[in-house]
């Protein structure tokens, strides 16, 4: 597959999320039928803790403007991955990498890699809510004021915009200048969501984010990430199947370190080539 | 095969145990108490207004703490606004930037060991460094050092320091130093690192972090371990005696190389004179100290009840 240059841009014409995908995807032996371009190109990518091998020579694209899910035991890489995608690991001394990860062309893994651009481009949100104790409105505008100067009413604009597109703007508008740590566990996620949008990224990643939250915010979550799957390369790590196949457009099985498959959701979860994948996502083990 | 225990026994061991753990603490609160009662028994009649405002005199019905008062406040100060910023840059320096290693580990654990180094120790390196500076500008101001300005302005500064509230001061920033350090090191490993993580992730750069979210979670902290070293500040005395604190002065310091007394040594003084006037007023300078800590170590308390939120 080839490498994509051009950054995604919201509003392109090619269907991008939800059933239509996946029935397109569907059809038996058939080649991808959507041009999707890739937004992440990996390649041979292996990485190690020390001597420890986390993750053992993938080879995967995650399309633009779709969700991809990570589906895996505990423990077989695929939250280091995804912190290889914004760096994350970085703040870890012993954690390296080779092979290739590109986004959207350019290497992530270069040495002189702009981390503060590249956390820009890609936004984060993590397993548990971590907002910040500040209010509402600070945790938002905290992402946009580290990069540029805003006037007062371009913050104000731009903190009820990623509110509302986090969903959630209703429940907040009422007390922006509350604390953030006052609210549910469902509205703190969604809080730090809209603090990654607030940025302006082009990937959103996902770390199990749902994990800390009850059935009902976890519906809240998802629904929101299938309308944010309009705009942003989602890539979401979730030990939760029935989520996987819920919200995803792809999903990519990993057992062990290693990419054991992946392909459109429909497909590893109705007609999977491999019989460890069967096993996981029948719920035989893991 | 286990054999069972006694429940009789194991209830006696309870009751042994706490029948000795209730002693060693009333044996604290009764010295406690008795020392303070004794204290305010002897010194609250000759505590007033005049006792405040009034220089040292050889007669004690008349002498005041004015000089010792103000010396304290002056080195405190002066104390204050060197450690604090030394030590909490050193503390950011150590657990928000530096990489764990060989190095960091042989910093810390001297940190640790300053901390319990005897103040007097302190007391001979401020000497040397400060009031003497290693004899590079000759033995005074007058003989190899020099001066700038006058004598009684506000700006007046000379080197070498001498026995000057600057070089008191100073001597005091080493004391606390290492328990700044430590204190402000606490406080921000007790910062989740997942608010740092979730900075970074915005494309914080790690200064950015420090002074958007970790410091400002931390300050609680830092301000609790900062209030209580300088409470150890206020009653420090031996070091200020090795850098030459004067035990008769009759002004308030003018400026930062003015000779200068402090209440730890002024009460010392005059408990070490045979008069018992003197033992009264010596009283009532120890309840002034006392109040001053007490009203500090209140501050210390207030902070972390009221500005400490919560973190997850």
């Amino acid at each position: 597959m080839q490498i994509e240059s051009t950054p995604p841009s919201p509003g392109t014409g090619a269907p991008q999320h939800g059933q239509h995908v996946r029935q397109f995807m569907a059809v038996p032996g058939a080649p991808s039928p959507v041009a999707t371009p890739t937004a992440i190109a990996v390649r041979g990518f292996s990485s190690w803790y020390g001597s420890f091998q986390a993750l053992k020579s993938l080879d995967l694209d995650i399309p633009s403007q779709q969700v991809t899910a990570f589906i895996g035991p505990s423990g077989c890489g695929k939250s280091t991955f995804l912190r290889w995608i914004n760096r994350m690991n970085d703040t870890i001394p012993s954690a390296r990498a080779e092979g290739s990860l590109q986004l959207n062309g350019v290497d992530l893994l270069e040495k002189n890699l702009d981390v503060v651009d590249l956390r820009r481009r890609v936004g984060m949100v993590f397993q548990k809510p971590n907002p910040f104790p500040k209010s509402i409105y600070d945790n938002v505008a905290f992402g946009p004021r580290l990069h540029k100067h805003y006037t007062r009413a371009e913050l104000d604009e731009l903190v009820e915009q990623s509110l509302r597109q986090a969903s959630i703007w209703n429940e907040v508008k009422d007390r922006l200048q509350a604390s953030a740590l006052g609210l549910s566990g469902g509205q703190q996620q969604r809080v730090c969501i809209a603090r990654a949008i607030a940025i302006g990224p082009e990937v959103m990643l996902m770390d199990e984010p749902c994990s800390a939250l009850d059935p009902k915010s976890t519906l809240a979550i998802e629904e929101l990430i299938e309308t944010l799957a309009d705009r942003y390369t989602i890539v979401i790590v979730t030990h939760n199947m029935q989520q996987a196949a819920r919200v995803s457009d792809q999903t990519a099985f990993f057992f062990e370190g290693r990419l054991i498959e992946s392909g459109s959701t429909e497909d590893i979860f109705t007609k999977p080539k491999n019989k460890q994948t069967e096993d996981y996502v029948t719920g035989r083990f893991g | 095969m286990a054999t069972p225990r006694s429940t009789a026994t194991r209830l006696l061991t309870n009751r042994a145990f706490l029948a000795v753990c209730l002693l060693a603490t009333n044996v604290a609160v009764v010295v406690l108490a008795v020392l303070l009662i004794s204290i305010l028994w002897q010194g609250l009649g000759s505590l007033n207004w005049n006792f405040l405002t009034h220089a040292a005199s050889r007669k004690p019905a008349e002498a005041g703490i004015l000089a010792p008062l103000w010396g304290s406040v002056w080195v405190c100060t002066i104390c204050g606004l060197v450690a604090l910023p030394l030590g909490i840059g050193t503390a950011i320096y150590l657990e928000e930037f530096a990489r764990k290693g060989r190095f960091t580990r042989i910093v810390q654990t001297n940190i640790m060991n300053l901390a319990g180094v005897p103040s007097i120790v302190y007391g001979i390196l401020g000497l040397t460094a400060f009031a003497r500076m290693f004899g590079a500008f000759g033995t005074s101001a007058e003989d190899g050092g020099f001066a700038i300005g006058n004598e009684e302005s506000l700006l007046y500064f000379k080197l070498p320091f001498g026995s000057s509230v600057l070089a008191g001061g100073l001597t005091l920033m080493l004391v606390i130093l290492p328990i700044v350090i430590i204190a402000t090191q606490e406080a921000l490993r007790s910062v989740p690192k997942s608010l740092r993580s979730g900075a970074l992730a915005l494309g914080a750069t790690p200064w950015q972090t420090v002074w958007g979210i970790t410091l400002p979670a931390a300050i609680p902290g830092i301000m609790t371990g900062a209030i209580l070293a300088m409470s150890r500040a206020i009653g420090e005395s031996a070091p200020l005696l090795v850098v030459g604190a004067v035990l008769f002065v009759l002004n308030a310091p003018e400026n930062l190389m003015s000779d200068f007394a402090v209440l730890p040594l002024q009460i010392f003084n005059w408990a070490g004179r045979p008069q018992d006037e003197f033992h009264a007023i010596a009283a009532s300078a120890i309840i002034v100290q006392l109040v001053a800590l007490l009203a500090f170590n209140g501050i210390a308390v207030f902070i972390r009840q009221k500005l400490q939120k919560p973190l997850q």
